[in-house]
């Protein structure tokens, strides 16, 4: 009974555009079934490609980055835990616009980086404008996606369990193998949802820092709508194989997740 | 602490302070007399008053006059003068515009979109006619500016402002006279990774067939093609395809040319020095925006009043001289200063205009599409060695991943069994 409101919200806001959505995506502009539209999607292929592959690159990176900074967070006298994660999610108070126009100003030419290293005598790089600036800004603005749901799942890591670990004889590099590892899997499975879900539906970042010539799917889709040819029905099309294809991504990634509840108990 | 902050405090103040009497200083031109209005029938005004009416005015975004530079703030001036509500909401592209008012629940009164939308909402019956007899201010508006292709019994709409697209570029870097500048300087080499460059098709391709000598509105698929090719060949010379983050570019020196709209132009040359405009002599797009009324609207006579307002030469001034693109109201454009109405870049001679410049007209929805996806595959393809890892990590990535599910499942069976 306590849920109803939530189902409310879900089927309005949840059930009935996702619906929509797949009806769009079958029907063409007079409302008649076709297939054309998914058919058309193929021809995008080498957008979704690169899509997949920065997104993969960011979600790595925040995990290769999120990861550490989590674990010390978690180990941190509880005092000074509170005033790091604030630190962590700093940024976030920041509109995300604003944080990725930040970078642009960072990044250009005459930007103050490039400033910098012009004054120990190099440069100018082209560092705006480029696939690395778009996984930068990725990274930059969903890391703290990923140092959360670690640091959560790894703050309830009981300490007695690191304690016989090393009880039984484990230095602390077999115990973050062996014993914290393992524990932090759910953690690590949502951070990485949670870091690559955004990450490959973006369409602004890309636009910002990517310079317009690095299309991410989010571009395609919004040029379908808010293009020259108003085309909601390649638009849905696309929405939707990106939802199966991070759909079959997730499915993966649960498997491990799966795996480790037994683990847990 | 609490010193320094209080510190801090007073710094910030005094900074703030100082900023305001900046500003204020700057803001008084020659005579700091606030604007005025004044409007030819006062009477006609009075017929919603206190009937507390609202209209809904969607706009470009930054394209009215609000009150700021001793301008006429003009929503509320219209507020006082007819008691109608204004809700005034902004967009940022026609297309944008035309999503909103195809995908329906809007109830917008008036909108102000460009020439093609235009032709395009009315092929599509997306806008209802006009009653011009409620709009007696029509009057002021130049002969050139009626009757247009894109709406050639001008019974749909009441240009509001127009310009030129040419080229702005940085007088610091480019030694070359502006009599010479012409669209191929985007294709130069010299200033690789320096060309900034419209992230909208339309605009873009228009830049590539006026350079091949086509037709900005032509719908010949081979000529389309030919065009795409000229704006892939560009690709790498351009540093990125931006709209509005040309005035942040250009003003920091990131980049020394980029195409833009003249009225935009106008207000970047006043803010930079170091930037200058140039209108190619090969030929350009003009552009009208034009209120007009669509088919969602629930306020009909309010809204040709305020489309009427909009013509005050008070109004018209006040906009024109705000947002800094040309005015197409004969009345508004007596009471410019001579410095404004001889500036060759707002008011090209009249034979450049007619001669060189030509107005968008909506394309039909196979040229549409073309250009959509021939523009898609421009901006997506690049050069291939850069994608060389995508492929092997991905497969290798696959295989590892099923292959540690496996092996997952396989130990996870065998320790059920104990």
């Amino acid at each position: 009974m306590i849920s109803f409101p939530y189902i409310i919200w879900m089927i309005v806001f949840i059930v009935v555009p996702l619906a929509m959505v797949a009806y769009f995506a079958f029907t063409d502009a007079d409302g008649r079934f076709t297939l054309e539209y998914i058919a058309d999607v193929a021809q995008y292929s080498n957008i979704f490609v690169r899509s997949i592959w920065l997104a993969a690159i960011s979600t790595v990176i925040c995990l290769v980055i999120g990861y550490p900074v989590a674990f010390i967070l978690a180990t941190m006298n509880k005092r000074h835990q509170s005033t790091m994660l604030m630190i962590v999610m700093l940024p976030m108070w920041m509109n995300f616009l604003l944080r990725t126009y930040a970078w642009m100003t960072l990044l250009g030419n005459n930007g103050l980086i490039n400033y910098v290293l012009g004054l120990v005598g190099l440069g100018p790089y082209k560092l705006l404008n480029t696939q690395s600036a778009v996984v930068l800004g990725m990274v930059y603005n969903y890391l703290p996606f990923m140092i959360l749901p670690l640091y959560s799942v790894m703050v309830k890591i009981d300490k007695i369990l690191l304690e016989a670990a090393a009880d039984l004889g484990c230095n602390s590099k077999k115990t973050l193998i062996k014993v914290v590892f393992p524990l932090s899997i759910p953690g690590v499975t949502s951070g990485i949802t949670m870091v690559f879900v955004p990450a490959i539906s973006t369409f602004i970042i890309s636009r910002m820092l990517g310079g317009g010539s690095n299309l991410l799917i989010g571009d395609l889709i919004e040029m379908q709508f808010l293009g020259n040819s108003y085309n909601p029905n390649l638009g849905a099309g696309i929405s939707l194989v990106l939802m199966v294809i991070v759909l079959l991504i997730m499915t993966i990634m649960n498997q491990f997740d799966n795996d480790d509840d037994r683990v847990l108990m | 602490m609490k010193k320094i902050l209080s510190l801090l405090t007073a710094v910030l103040l005094a900074v703030s302070v100082s900023g305001c009497h900046y500003q204020h200083i700057n803001n008084g031109s020659e005579d700091s007399e606030p604007q005025t209005l004044t409007v030819d029938n006062p009477e006609y005004y009075t017929r919603f008053k206190d009937k507390g009416i609202s209209i809904n005015v969607y706009n470009w975004g930054e394209y009215i006059s609000d009150g700021s530079d001793d301008l006429l703030d003009v929503n509320s001036e219209f507020t006082n003068l007819t008691g109608i509500q204004v809700n005034y909401t902004t967009y940022a592209t026609n297309e944008e515009l035309y999503a909103k008012l195809k995908g329906g629940g809007s109830d917008y009164d008036v909108v102000i979109p460009s020439d093609y939308m235009i032709s395009r909402m009315i092929k599509e019956g997306m806008l209802n006619k006009l009653d011009y007899s409620n709009i007696p201010n029509f009057k002021n508006i130049m002969d050139n500016f009626r009757y247009l292709e894109y709406d050639p019994e001008n019974s749909y709409s009441v240009p509001y402002t127009w310009g030129t697209v040419g080229i702005i570029y940085d007088n610091t870097a480019i030694d070359i006279d502006e009599e010479d500048i012409d669209w191929d300087i985007l294709w130069n080499d010299a200033y690789k990774d320096r060309i900034l460059m419209f992230d909208n098709p339309r605009d873009a391709f228009a830049i590539a067939e006026t350079l091949l000598g086509y037709s900005l509105n032509t719908e010949d698929s081979a000529e389309l093609k030919r065009a795409a090719s000229k704006l892939l060949e560009q690709k790498k010379l351009v540093q990125s395809y931006v709209m509005d983050e040309i005035f942040d570019k250009m003003g920091a020196g990131e980049a020394v040319l980029a195409p833009y709209y003249a009225g935009d132009a106008v207000s970047l040359m006043d803010e930079y020095d170091h930037l200058s405009f140039a209108i190619p002599k090969s030929g350009t797009n003009l552009f009208i925006d034009a209120m007009c009324i669509p088919k969602c609207a629930s306020q009909q006579e309010a809204a040709e009043m305020y489309i009427n307002f909009m013509c005050e030469p008070d109004v018209a001034y006040a906009t024109t001289s705000y947002i800094g693109y040309s005015t197409p109201n004969s009345a508004a454009f007596d009471m410019l200063d001579d410095e404004v109405k001889e500036d060759k870049i707002s008011y090209p001679d009249d034979d450049f205009i007619a001669e060189k410049t030509t107005v968008f007209k909506n394309l039909s929805d196979d040229a549409n599409l073309e250009m959509q996806k021939l523009w898609t595959d421009m901006k997506s393809t690049q050069e291939y060695s850069k994608n060389m890892w995508v492929v092997p990590v991905f497969l290798l990535s696959c295989i590892l991943i099923s292959i540690a599910i496996i092996i997952r499942r396989y130990l996870k069976r065998k320790k059920d069994i104990f």
